[in-house]
């Protein structure tokens, strides 16, 4: 958890390699990200599933193409047995109905749905979460919260969920870190956060608009740029 | 970095070299991606098919401006029926290839370069990423594939409708006699006339569908990034189809 703009989506970005470290260390399934070759990598990506703010959906192929588009890439399952597991990935997000639709024709909602089906069509050991809660009205947020939690139980995985919905997470998270400033400030059970003394993490939890995140970005002094020598508003 | 390095030949040869690289990269996962058949087909139809009316409109006016302005000049030295041979040469070896490199690059190229774009700007090449897909592979490749197979076929259709329009033009309408006109033209062509066309589109389809593909992969991912990337497509590989021909021909009239 973090205000916008503390670097959690590069952390999942690190962990990820999508981007590189230039110092300290990234360890994913007990080795350094840094050190595997291309292979390697990309073998380490096939046991983790991620879902993007917005889903992330090939808007070329429909609902069952996108689910199955990872099988088709990695495997050479014959299509009954595609076509069974991608049913079932989509009934387990409630969407098997709506297999044949296209991307364009769903709600941000049922896109993240489709995309979470499509995260863990391969069984991954890590499942990924990159804001998944923005922009959805109430009941999205709710079907979103309750199968984020229903896979990481059912699939026995970890899931790694970055987000600023206080609420949300506390609601399902069983450890959570608090980022400011591209700093751990705290980490602990939501509970504790709760409890935390920390400025940074108070303000967060009680969502304060004026603390050790100031509510006004850096500027000059506000009396001299009104009343400066120019007589002008820069 | 010092202006030296952000001067018009730097940044000019430094995307050279990049779109080299890219190149290589695009060439070493052609076998791979032939694999899929289906994907390349399917862009054959994009790049392709849907740029058929525009390139069949725009031959058979080019086709009967030749046939206008070639009666129009010849018939002042009573060799009309040299029409023919003025219309087949400037289409085999210059109009067809060149203008239909110059449509595709705004019809296909553009619709490359913003449909990659657009799949850069929405995470969805980054999620094949994650997925473990490499998105030149899946992506890239095919769409350079398409438009590297259209191309010629779009430069043959409109070269072969060209000559139409020009015999529409000087047989049927200004009356030059149907035989000679043929004739004449059989006589002047040759196939070191059509190879140069080939040659030329097929060159022109690498140019402008890597020049497509490599803008989109390499947009900013924003609106304004995307825009900046579709307008390049088109400015470069213009300039790019125009400076080519020039060496082409050269080489081709030296080694006639």
């Amino acid at each position: 958890m973090g205000p916008s703009g503390t670097a959690k989506t590069t952390l999942l970005r690190l962990i990820t390699w999508q981007v590189v470290a230039e110092r300290g260390s990234v360890q994913v399934f007990g080795s350094e990200v840094a050190t595997r070759s291309t292979a390697e990598l990309f073998a380490m990506r096939r046991r983790m599933g991620m879902l993007f703010q917005n889903g992330a959906l090939l808007t070329d192929l429909d609902v069952y193409e996108n689910v199955a588009f990872p099988l088709r890439a990695h495997t050479d399952l014959p299509e009954p047995l595609v076509r069974q597991l991608v049913l079932t990935k989509l009934h387990a997000v409630g969407l098997r109905g709506a297999a044949r639709l296209m991307p364009a024709e769903l709600s941000g909602g049922m896109a993240r749905r489709v995309a979470l089906a499509r995260a863990i069509v391969m069984d991954p050991d890590i499942l990924i979460y990159d804001e998944p809660f923005v922009g959805l009205d109430p009941i999205s947020m709710g079907v979103i919260c309750r199968l984020i939690k229903d896979m990481n139980e059912a699939l026995g995985i970890t899931s790694i969920v970055v987000s600023h919905d206080v609420q949300e997470l506390a609601s399902i998270a069983h450890d959570s870190f608090l980022l400011s400033g591209g700093k751990v400030v705290a980490s602990g059970t939501p509970e504790e956060l709760n409890r935390s003394d920390i400025p940074e993490v108070r303000q967060f939890m009680s969502g304060l608009a004026d603390g050790p995140v100031a509510f006004h970005y850096p500027a000059p002094d506000y009396r001299e740029e009104l009343l400066g020598d120019t007589g002008e508003a820069r | 970095m010092s202006a030296a390095a952000d001067s018009l030949p730097v940044v000019a040869v430094r995307r050279i070299g990049a779109m080299t690289l890219f190149l290589l990269q695009v060439l070493a996962r052609i076998g791979p991606a032939l694999l899929r058949p289906g994907l390349i087909v399917r862009q054959i139809y994009n790049a392709g098919a849907r740029s058929l009316v525009i390139i069949m409109l725009s031959g058979m006016f080019v086709g009967m401006v030749l046939g206008l302005l070639g009666f129009d000049v010849f018939q002042r030295f009573g060799s009309e029926d040299y029409v023919g041979v003025l219309a087949a040469l400037g289409n085999l070896k210059v109009l067809g290839p060149v203008l239909t490199a110059l449509l595709f690059a705004g019809r296909a190229g553009t619709s490359l370069t913003s449909e990659i774009g657009l799949m850069k700007s929405t995470e969805q090449l980054t999620a094949m990423q994650m997925m473990a897909v490499d998105p030149v592979r899946y992506v890239v490749v095919p769409r350079f594939l398409g438009g590297f197979i259209a191309m010629p076929l779009l430069a043959a259709t409109f070269t072969v409708i060209a000559l139409y329009g020009a015999q529409l033009i000087g047989v049927q309408q200004m009356g030059v006699d149907a035989g000679a006109y043929w004739s004449q033209t059989q006589n002047a062509v040759d196939l070191h006339d059509v190879w140069e066309g080939v040659v030329k589109s097929l060159v022109f389809g690498v140019a402008v569908s890597l020049v497509a593909v490599y803008e989109g992969y390499h947009a900013d991912p924003t609106p304004e990034g995307v825009g900046l990337a579709t307008t390049r497509t088109v400015v470069i590989s213009s300039v790019l189809v125009l400076l080519l021909n020039y060496l082409l021909t050269a080489v081709f009239l030296t080694t006639k």
